[in-house]
Formats: structure tokens, sequence, C-alpha cells
């Protein structure tokens, strides 16, 4: 299953560029005219004159042994491009993922358990944050927190130095990546909660005097850990996209800006390369979604088909 | 039956009064952005794409409540200006988005079998590709604007819409009505789109408001990367993004009031799709 999406993805990412205008031989030479030998050459070199299939084997066939083509802007090789940003992609997703997962899920709980409050102040909050987009939060965070107090820088192009300071220059983007999908998996974690809490079960074990810690966390949170675990995958499965929008308006040296540059400039290639490790992470993340599921829930089974 | 179509038509009459202070705030918010996207151009004060770079940054001053932008222009008429594009890029996206998800989901659920399997593991590759990246992509091919955005987003949305109109539209095809109808000979089209279909617009319309606001923030988002509307021509996106340089040199105004209409909207939208999806699930 997870070979065969991802080879359809990587059939439709390469197809679509495929029929993108513009000819590779003037987006190798930048244009200039060249003689017929060296035209030759190059059509030799990138497969230019064969068959769809057979240009889109060459590339798959690279692309697995981590050959993504050449940049023609930058005049490198794709998978050494893709090499030195990824940390930074996968640095400021896993922070968000992090901070999406303790701090949503907490508060959900929280709000869940205690009626009263603290649960409507989170209901109007995350029904609030919900709705802000990563570009807003991005520039809202960078006015407060950058350029009025001074806490964090407001861009994050320097990554260099030790491993705090990186973490200072990742905190605001990660939090403008996390801050909807945070409000997101509260919400649903404290309806998930309140859910089971109402069960007949769980009202049974209450009334047997079981220790409320015990009813929390065997009978409520043990239940209530499903939908929690689809929401915060959902989630976190989304952010690998968003985080190209955080990083341009951090200005980041990451994958998903330097995807929406090479957009812009055409770079095939580049899109390619970048679009195939994004489809993958994404891919990957939702996989390890569904094995989460069998492990919580054993009337789950692998390889069954929800209907 | 004359009492069931009497309660239905009571409910749908009180409906505005369930709608409590946020539903009623929220419809007033949507109907102000409507409003601004049909007169928007007209109703704007000054010229939104003529730059005065003079008064570029200048704050608020009498007859320009929100001030200039980076090139001078009155962030007020952009913002009118811009409600066109900024609401009509999603709506677009709603409309194809819909109208493709009910024609897959019909086709799956009258079928079944192995069309629904086919059109089932169809929309399951589509699902590996998130709205954003398709966007790029399709920008890619065919160049920066609002109609390759839109229709790349609409594509990405198929199979979530897809995957809840085939529900309905299963729920639907085994309810007996449909049995009647096909016994009686009529036609599959009009069993799908004269009798399926209009018992499914409650969960048409709730969907639709929902996916409103995810296209509305992935099109601003698109639109802030500079893929999407191309500047001087005015919209919330653009204008994000063009003036996000001026909160580094204290003028945050024009980047923000921008950004406070995308998420006023986004907010409206959301608050109503959830009305009418807990409205749907009631039912």
């Amino acid at each position: 299953m997870l070979v065969g999406s991802l080879l359809v993805a990587s059939f439709v990412i390469f197809g679509a560029l495929f029929l993108a205008p513009g000819s590779a031989i003037a987006a190798l030479s930048g244009g200039r005219a060249l003689p017929a030998a060296s035209v030759a050459i190059l059509n030799q070199r990138y497969h230019l004159n064969d068959p769809f299939f057979t240009q889109y084997w060459y590339w798959l066939d690279g692309a697995v042994h981590g050959n993504l083509g050449i940049s023609i802007t930058l005049r490198e090789n794709v998978s050494t491009l893709i090499g030195n940003r990824i940390w930074t992609t996968a640095g400021l997703v896993l922070y968000a993922s992090l901070i999406i997962c303790v701090a949503g899920i907490a508060l959900g709980v929280l709000a869940g358990l205690r009626p009263g409050w603290l649960d409507t102040s989170t209901l109007v909050t995350t029904a609030v944050t919900a709705a802000i987009p990563s570009f807003v939060a991005s520039i809202v965070l960078i006015t407060v927190f950058a350029v009025k107090l001074g806490w964090f820088p407001a861009l994050a192009t320097g990554t260099g130095g030790g491993f705090l300071s990186n973490l200072r220059t990742f905190t605001l983007p990660a939090v403008a990546l996390a801050l909807s999908s945070l409000a997101i998996v509260a919400r649903v974690t404290r309806a998930a909660i309140r859910e089971e809490a109402d069960r007949e079960h769980v009202q049974t074990a209450i009334s047997r005097g079981i220790p409320a810690r015990q009813v929390i966390q065997r009978h409520i949170l043990r239940n209530a850990a499903i939908p929690i675990t689809t929401v915060s995958a959902i989630t976190v499965a989304s952010l690998i996209a968003v985080s190209a929008v955080v990083e341009t308006a951090f200005s980041m040296n990451g994958l998903g800006a330097y995807l929406v540059q090479a957009a812009q400039s055409k770079d095939l290639a580049v899109v390619q390369g970048i679009s195939l490790v994004l489809v993958t992470a994404f891919v990957v993340v939702n996989l390890i979604a569904d094995l989460l599921y069998a492990v919580l829930d054993p009337r789950v089974k692998l390889g069954a088909r929800a209907s | 039956m004359t009492a069931l179509t009497f309660t239905r038509a009571r409910s749908f009459i009180r409906t505005p009064g369930r709608l409590g202070k946020a539903g009623t705030a929220s419809a007033v918010v949507i109907a102000l952005a409507v409003l601004a996207a049909l007169f928007g151009p007209w109703l704007a004060p000054d010229n939104p794409e003529l730059p005065d770079l003079q008064i570029a940054w200048v704050g608020p001053v009498g007859g320009h409540p929100l001030g200039f932008d980076f090139q001078g222009r009155d962030v007020l008429s952009r913002l009118l200006a811009g409600a066109q594009s900024s609401m009509l890029g999603p709506l677009v996206v709603v409309a194809l988005a819909m109208a493709g998800g009910a024609a897959f989901a019909l086709i799956a659920a009258w079928r079944r079998g192995a069309t629904d399997a086919f059109i089932s593991s169809g929309m399951d590759v589509l699902f590996a590709f998130p709205g954003i990246l398709l966007a790029v992509l399709a920008t890619t091919v065919f160049g920066a604007g609002l109609t390759a955005a839109a229709v790349a987003l609409s594509v990405a949305y198929l199979p979530y819409v897809a995957r809840v109109l085939r529900a309905g539209a299963l729920r639907e095809r085994s309810q007996p009505y449909v049995q009647a109808l096909e016994v009686q000979g009529a036609s599959v089209w009009r069993i799908c789109l004269g009798h399926i279909l209009p018992n499914m617009s409650r969960m048409i319309v709730a969907q639709a408001t929902v996916l409103f606001g995810y296209a509305m923030v992935d099109l601003a988002a698109i639109s802030f990367l500079g893929l999407g509307v191309q500047p001087p021509a005015p919209n919330w996106g653009v204008m994000i993004s063009e003036n996000q340089p001026g909160i580094m040199q204290g003028y945050p105004l024009p980047a923000l009031s921008a950004a406070l209409c995308v998420v006023a909207v986004v907010i409206a939208v959301n608050v109503l799709g959830e009305r009418l999806l807990e409205r749907e699930e009631v039912r």
C-alpha cells in the first residue's frame, strides 16, 4: 500500500512537470542558442528524446538511488540541495509536533476533565486560534515577540551556533506552525474525554469506588486515545506542507521555502525532488498513524480496510 | 406526511433564532465580506492600485482610517477591492470540489462493487497530496495565478468531500424510496439528481461551509507565497506578504488589518459550519 501510493504519487509528480511548458534544452543552456552537436549531447545525457515512460524510469531509478537530477538555477545536485535544507524543515516540523502533542493534548484533557471556567475559556480561545492561518500567526508573533518585546529573533535565516541558540531561533516559527493545529487537537481531545467520561462503564467504575486517578488513566484516557491519536497524526502530517508558508514568513532556509522559490523560477528538477520528499514524509506519517491504531485498538487489524 | 412537512418547515423558519450570539455575529461578518466582495471596488474611496511612494507607511489620518501601505496606497481601499479575489477564490474551490466530490460519490454509491473500489483507491492516492503542495505543483506547470491554485486545491479537497458524501449517498441508496423509484422505472439520472442529491442537500451545505474556511486559508497562504493572485492586484493574502517588511520597521497596521479580514471571515465560516454540522448529526 505504501509503495503503491508512493509509486502513483511519484508518477503524478513527474508527469505533471513533464507537461510543463518550456524546453529542457533552453533551461539547461540558460536560453542561449547551442550548436546542434551540443544539443545532441544534452539530449543524450538527459534522455530528452526518449519516450515518457523511459524518462520516468530513469528519474525514478535515480531518485531511489538518491540522485534527483541537477538544479538549473544553482547548478548543483538536487539531492545535495535537499540534504542541506532538510534538517531545518524536519526540526521545525518535529518541534511544532511536540508543541501540539504536549500542549494540545494536555489542554484538551484538562478542559475535558474539569468543566467550568477553564473549559469555557479553552473552548473560546481554541475556536479563535483554530481559525488563525500559519502566515497570520507568523506575522503576529513577529510583531509581538520579536519587534515589540525582542525576546526572539524576527528572522530565522542563520541556523549556526549551538543547539540552544537554534532552539530560540526555531521557537517562533514552530509556535506559528503549531498554533491552529494545537487548537484543533485540544478541541478533539476535550470532546473525546467528555464522551468517554459519560460512558456507563466509567460511571460503574466510579460507583464501585475505584480511585479517580485510576478511572481517568485506565478507563477514560485509554479509550479516548484513539480519536486523539487520529487527530494528532492528521494535523502533524498537514504541518509538512504548511511548513513552506512558515519558512517563507521567517525567511528560513528550509525545503518548503526552497520549493516555493523553485516553483517561481521553474526549476523543475528541484520541484520534483522536494515534492517527492514531502509526499513521502506525508505518506509515512500517515502510515505510522495507522500502525498506532492497531497498537491502541486491538479490534483494528492491520491490512483490513475500514468500510 | 402533512405533520412531517409542517415540522420541517417550522424548524427551518426557527433556524435563525437558534444561531445564538456567536452565530448571528458570524452571519453579520459573512454578510459584510460578501457585500465587500460584490461592491468593494465601487465602495473603495481611493484607487487601490495607484502608488504614491511619498506617503508610504503613513499611519491613519482623516479619511484614511487604516493609513497607507508600502507603496502609499490606501489600505482600506485595497482591503475592499481585495475582498473580491479573496472571497471568490474559495467559492470556486468549494464549488469545484463539491461538484466533483458529489459526482464521484453518486457514481460509487450507485454502481458499488468494482467501480466503487476503483474510485476509492483513486481518492486514496490523492490523499497523499497536501493541498498546498498540489497548488505549488500546479503553479509550476501553469504559471502562478489564482486559477491554477484554485483548481489544484479543489482536486486536493476532492477525496475529503467524496469520502463524506459517499457515505451519505450509500445511506440514501439503501432507502426504500430509491427501490420504489427503480421499480417504477425512473431513470438513474432522475433518481440521483432529482431525489438522492436533494436529500443530501443539508449535508452538502454543511460540508461546503466547512470547506470554504479551509479553502480561504490555503488560497490566502498561496497568495502569501507569491504563487496565487499577483501584485499589484489587491488580495488579502498578497497584502499580508507585501506589507510584511513594515512589521520589522514598526508599521504593522497594513499587514495586520489584512490578516484580521482573513481570520474574521474564517472564524465566522467555522462557527456557522459547526452549527450546520451539528444539525446534520442530530438529524
